[in-house]
């Protein structure tokens, strides 16, 4: 069994000019000890679909109106949020985009990722700033004893990544949702991160849902990969298959975005990139949502939306091509 | 884990660098500020310890020695009674000072709560309680002031005694009637700050909306408040002064800087010393005050560089 099961997830939000369909009807499964990895372009809903597990979208204007989310054969859609807030960190650790930003300016680090400790499980102060240091030195953070009192603006971009990664994985969560983890990062650090995660995730044996738009990323660290576009999923595959044999045209597509420094220098060849951007989810029109910017759009594309159906084992697609083929 | 940072950590401090030490090494470099700080110091000092040095009564009485200029014996002079101005300074001097504080304390408490709940309100409360705050600000505020002493005066007296009574009167009157700007400014903070990414990490780990404001929003939310808090200890003794010297403060027989200023208004021809030196006080305490509330501003100010 999955160890989190999202099925038909649908999150809207209401705003003046009517109904974002902000996800509309996303499956996903992550099973134990799995990264998973969830690309898409900016505004595609990975990010919307990511909270929507632990209720963090704001609601209202946001509100899940279908679907359901399994978490180990519980469903976290009809929770309270009191009750949510015992699986939060707890089951389910989160690790926000913005390092910079995401830390409380006026509580010492050591303060922050012990309150999750503190929250969860019946320690005493000092069995907490133990734990704490603990889990500093093991996000390789120097002298880990002494920064432990610090406060987040004594700390470095990737060093405040690293304590939230600390405070995430405090309570060795089961699940660790990472939404963008080494975006706001430069690239050297990047990679420091994500090796920090794959050794964490190896050293717990906890499953990680990666969210990203750096298809780099994606083949470094993912065992399976979902794309997502436009509030869909429109693929997924484990990831050797996926970047071997993309099948929808947008993963085609952001697959080929990818610079190539091998091919690059001997063919001179310009960067693909996908034509137009991403639709704005309201009232979206009935048939495929790529189709405006699908090279390959054919009529059907525009009356019938295209269903997720298994091409191979593993790999499934949201798009009539594969129906013709 | 050698080799991924060059920072020696031998260099590091043992404790952190708090927020708070920043914002007193920030402090520091506003002069005004500081010669203020200390002149509020000496004078809380000078009411806290007066009488254990000064110890003429303040109702020891010399119609023979009255209204005279300050000398040895009296460093303030005498009132018409003959009684000794610095020791009536000094007793005032706590009552107003007082009353200050602790007019401050209940209007920032009134303030943070109402402007807390209507920042963290998305619903039609927040709008309820902004809309009390507007109605409350267009009040006449010194009409009601007067309005309200005269009604509960008595009953307040009967209770906690003269003193006490009016004590507590006044301080809920001009407290209760000071916490509008400080409800607009914490509902202002409230709105930001509970948007910002750190509160939802914090939600993210489980953290209770209670937890969230208490620890999160509020410390974050602080500064301004502060800041806002000095100006009102300020207003509030001028405030005090102000009905003092209208006749409505505390009992005649009760030496506080505004009511010496109301009984020697009578006699600024012939005693000037009497109107000056209570008049000096408030405006020495009011001024520093205010200074201090303006290196607060500057010390807590991130964006400004000092």
């Amino acid at each position: 069994m999955a160890l989190l099961d999202i099925k038909g997830l649908k999150t809207h939000f209401t705003t003046d000019d009517g109904i974002l369909q902000a996800v509309d009807g996303v499956d996903i499964s992550i099973n134990r000890g799995e990264t998973l990895c969830v690309v898409g372009e900016s505004g595609c809903g990975k990010t919307v679909t990511a909270m929507s597990i632990l209720k963090l979208i704001a609601m209202p204007p946001g509100k899940i109106v279908a679907g359901e989310i399994i978490f180990e054969g519980r469903d976290l859609v009809p929770l309270s949020s009191s009750e949510l807030d015992d699986i939060r960190a707890k089951e389910i650790g989160f690790i926000f985009q913005e390092p910079m930003t995401s830390l409380n300016p006026v509580l010492t680090i050591g303060e922050q990722i012990a309150e999750s400790l503190r929250r969860h499980e019946a320690v005493t102060k000092k069995q907490a700033l133990e734990r704490t240091i603990e889990m500093l030195k093991l996000v390789q953070i120097p002298n880990a004893a002494g920064r432990v009192h610090h406060y987040p603006h004594q700390f470095s971009g990737g060093m405040r990544q690293r304590v939230m990664i600390a405070m995430a994985l405090a309570c060795r969560p089961k699940l660790v949702i990472a939404d963008e983890p080494t975006t706001a990062l430069d690239v050297t650090i990047q990679a420091q991160i994500l090796d920090l995660l794959q050794d964490m995730k190896e050293r717990f044996g906890m499953a990680v849902m990666l969210i990203t738009h750096a298809m780099g990323v994606v083949a470094e660290t993912a065992q399976r990969v979902v794309v997502m576009y436009a509030g869909k999923v429109v693929e997924e595959a484990p990831v050797d298959e996926l970047f071997g044999n993309p099948r929808h045209p947008y993963t085609q597509g952001l697959i080929r975005s990818i610079p190539r420094i091998d091919l690059d220098a001997e063919h001179k060849t310009r960067l693909e990139a996908i034509g137009g951007s991403v639709p704005i989810l309201i009232n979206p029109t009935p048939g495929c949502r790529f189709a405006p910017r699908c090279k390959h759009a054919m009529s059907i594309c525009a009356e019938r939306e295209p269903r997720l159906r298994e091409i191979a084992p593993g790999h499934r697609i949201a798009c009539h091509l594969g129906d013709a083929q | 884990m050698a080799g991924l940072t060059l920072a020696s950590p031998s260099a590091e401090p043992r404790r952190g660098y708090s927020p708070w030490r920043e914002t007193w090494r920030r402090y520091r470099r506003h002069k005004p500020a500081v010669v203020s700080a200390v002149l509020l110091l000496l004078l809380i000092l000078a009411v806290v310890l007066g009488p254990f040095v000064w110890r003429i009564s303040i109702s020891d009485m010399d119609v023979v020695a009255g209204l005279q200029g300050p000398s040895l014996a009296h460093p303030f002079g005498t009132d018409d009674l003959g009684q000794d101005i610095l020791a009536r300074m000094i007793y005032g001097g706590r009552i107003s000072l007082a009353v200050g504080l602790a007019a401050m304390l209940v209007s920032v408490f009134v303030g943070t709560l109402i402007g807390a709940l209507a920042g963290m309100s998305r619903g039609p409360l927040g709008y309820a309680l902004m809309w009390l705050t507007d109605l409350f600000l267009s009040l006449p505020q010194l009409p009601l002031l007067l309005m309200l002493i005269y009604l509960f005066r008595d009953g307040l007296k009967a209770v906690f005694g003269p003193e006490g009574g009016i004590f507590i009167l006044i301080v809920l009157v001009i407290g209760g009637l000071r916490w509008m700007p400080v409800a607009r400014l914490v509902r202002a903070q409230f709105l930001s700050l509970r948007e910002k990414e750190f509160v939802e990490a914090a939600r993210a780990l489980g953290a209770s909306p209670t937890r969230q404001v208490v620890r999160h929003i509020l410390p974050n939310a602080l500064g301004p408040v502060i800041i806002a808090g000095t100006i009102d200890v300020a207003a509030a003794i001028i405030a005090e002064s102000t009905l003092s010297f209208l006749g409505l403060g505390f009992p005649p027989d009760t030496p506080t800087w505004g009511r010496i200023l109301y009984d020697a208004k009578d006699f600024l021809d012939i005693g000037p010393h009497w109107a000056l030196f209570p008049g000096g006080a408030i405006f020495i305490a009011v001024v520093a005050i205010n200074f201090i509330g303006d290196g607060l501003r500057d010390a807590l100010d991130a964006r400004k560089v000092i």
